[in-house]
């Protein structure tokens, strides 16, 4: 499988307190790749570092075979690395529509508006086109992230918790949305807490543990892991 | 592009109904009040595009008056250039401050902009106070036309210029209303964050808008010498300008182009009225007041109140 993406020895400190120590680790194409780990280890940290939102201390972030990091998020964005956020960003005083028209005309697209209206249609949120993002609901939210995140046509998607407060029926909704993106060829990377979701769309699972990597490969022999137990199973 | 002919159409005929007022009106305290209202329409729609779409508050609009009004008196005396060539001057002089302005501050996020707007005022002040070339602290008498051939006076001429003026800023923001960078601008003041992840090139389209901003504040600047035939620092540098360029937005609405417009008409005239009325003095007090009771009760403004 040749790599989408590779993170090599990266380092991030925040003053004295060391949020990733040395991290490692590869997307292959079109790959779908599961992340755990307790709060506050590093997650959402490492996400930034590829996307390009914090610069590391030491390490490399390559994208496609190329050395991506000297670019800007803007640009990394632009080149194909797309992610949603923690805790949702919608531009809130735009309609759902101008939401999605935004990264549309950063990239050229020929017709923003119709392809932001089929968009909305494929992500289930078409009804919602002209409301004011500030007004979605927690799943809709969600929806329109990964909508906004996708508009572009990436190649590699990171999906930050999208399923975090979201009820049963909703979290399927979206994870059956982040299976159908990877179905066309977009490696995702999935950050999630729900272990149902992780087993059920992983075909590799990492956890990460106090800025390391403790444990990798599939997904039942990670959830197996002793070590992974003791840290994030709490068993 | 049919709303556009329509624009277009509305904008001849504030013009042609501001020359036919400059040809056949009599009273000259209207003709100021004119000129100092057009001039608002301008200053508050400059504003709006960094402040209203893009987010970013300047609270230094005082200083990109001044650069353009400073930079046609220090051109008009070194070489006594037409008036064309004098508020294109201004333009430049107040776009150069912009992007400046914008590069060294707009790295960084929210508040230090605007605190960076502030100094600017107090550093240009000092600049003009120790500047003896254009008057220094004594101010400077210009000298320049007082007829025109087909307005009749020189001020009136420079009426229905500020009204064409007005008029190509109005267009101007209504284009960046509804162009991709003026959609750019808003996903920066809804979320600097996602706008990146979203492929925007952020810092560039906040120098950019500080750019337009400028611009467009230099140029509104660069008459005003020239219509007192007088300048000293604090017609120029005058908090007025600062305090009102940022409350006509805000009263009028910041999400529409028509907003600033709104802002400016009613809150100039109503400033316009006070001065004639009670004192120039109470100008900014009542505009604070104003601008106070708007962001506790109407936070989106007259358009917001209007369901827009
Ligand atoms: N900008 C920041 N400044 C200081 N500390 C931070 C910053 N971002 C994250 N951290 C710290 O780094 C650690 C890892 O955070 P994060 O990557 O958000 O964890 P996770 O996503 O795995 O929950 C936490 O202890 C957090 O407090
Ligand atoms: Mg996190």
């Amino acid at each position: 499988m040749t790599a989408v993406l590779e993170v090599t020895g990266v380092v991030k400190r925040f003053g004295g307190f060391t949020a990733l120590s040395e991290v490692s680790i590869s997307v292959g194409a079109g790959e779908r790749l599961g992340i755990i780990g307790p709060n506050g280890s590093g997650k959402t940290t490492l996400m930034n570092v590829i996307a390009g939102r914090i610069r590391p201390d030491a390490g490399g972030v390559r994208f496609e075979g190329r050395d991506i990091g000297a670019l800007p998020a803007w640009r990394r964005a632009r080149i194909g690395i797309a992610r949603s956020f923690q805790i949702p960003l919608p531009f809130g005083s735009m309609s759902v529509l101008d939401n999605l028209r935004v990264p549309l005309e950063q990239g050229g697209e020929a017709d923003p508006p119709g392809r932001a209206a089929a968009l909305l249609e494929d992500f289930g949120l078409f009804p919602r086109a002209a409301a004011r993002a500030g007004d979605l609901s927690q799943v809709e939210l969600r929806k329109l992230e990964l909508a906004r995140a996708v508009a572009g046509n990436p190649r590699l998607l990171i999906s930050d918790e999208a399923m975090a407060g979201l009820s049963g029926s909703e979290i399927d909704e979206v994870l059956e949305l982040l299976l159908r993106l990877n179905a066309r060829g977009i490696a995702v990377v999935m950050i999630e807490h729900m272990m149902r979701a992780i087993m059920r769309f992983s075909g590799r699972v990492v956890c990460i543990e106090a800025g390391r990597i403790i444990a990798e490969g599939p997904p039942d022999a990670v959830v197996a892991d002793p070590g992974v137990r003791r840290a994030y199973l709490g068993a | 592009m049919r709303s556009w002919v329509r624009f277009a159409a509305g904008g001849l005929v504030v013009l042609l109904l501001a020359a036919l007022a400059a040809r056949w009106l009599a009273n000259d305290y209207l003709f100021f009040a004119a000129f100092v209202v057009l001039q608002f329409v301008v200053l508050a729609t400059a504003w709006n595009i960094l402040g209203g779409y893009g987010g970013y508050v300047n609270f230094g609009t005082g200083a990109f008056v001044a650069t353009g009004a400073y930079a046609a008196v220090a051109l008009q005396k070194l070489a006594d250039l037409p008036l064309p060539l004098l508020v294109l001057a201004g333009t430049a002089a107040g776009a150069v401050l912009g992007s400046a302005l914008g590069l060294l501050t707009l790295r960084l996020r929210g508040i230090y902009f605007a605190i960076a707007t502030l100094a600017i005022t107090i550093i240009l002040e000092t600049v003009v106070l120790n500047w003896d070339y254009v008057g220094g602290a004594r101010g400077i008498t210009l000298d320049r036309p007082h007829e025109d051939p087909f307005f009749g006076t020189y001020n009136r001429m420079l009426v229905v210029l500020m009204a064409g003026m007005a008029v190509v800023a109005v267009g101007i923001a209504r284009w960046v209303g509804v162009s991709a960078f003026g959609r750019a601008l808003s996903a920066i003041r809804d979320s600097e964050d996602a706008a990146e992840a979203c492929g925007v090139p952020t810092l560039r389209r906040k120098v950019q808008a500080a750019t337009l901003s400028g611009a467009m504040m230099g140029a509104a600047g660069a008459p005003l010498p020239l219509y007192l035939s007088f300048v000293d620092h604090t017609a120029a540098f005058g908090l007025n300008y600062a305090v009102s360029a940022m409350a006509m937005p805000m009263i009028g609405g910041t999400g529409h182009w028509i907003g600033p417009v709104i802002g400016a008409v009613l809150l100039g005239t109503a400033q316009q009225a006070v001065t004639v009325t009670i004192s120039s003095e109470v100008n900014v007090l009542i505009t604070g007041l104003l601008l106070i009771g708007f962001v506790v009760a109407a936070p989106r403004g007259i358009l917001g109140w209007l369901g827009r």
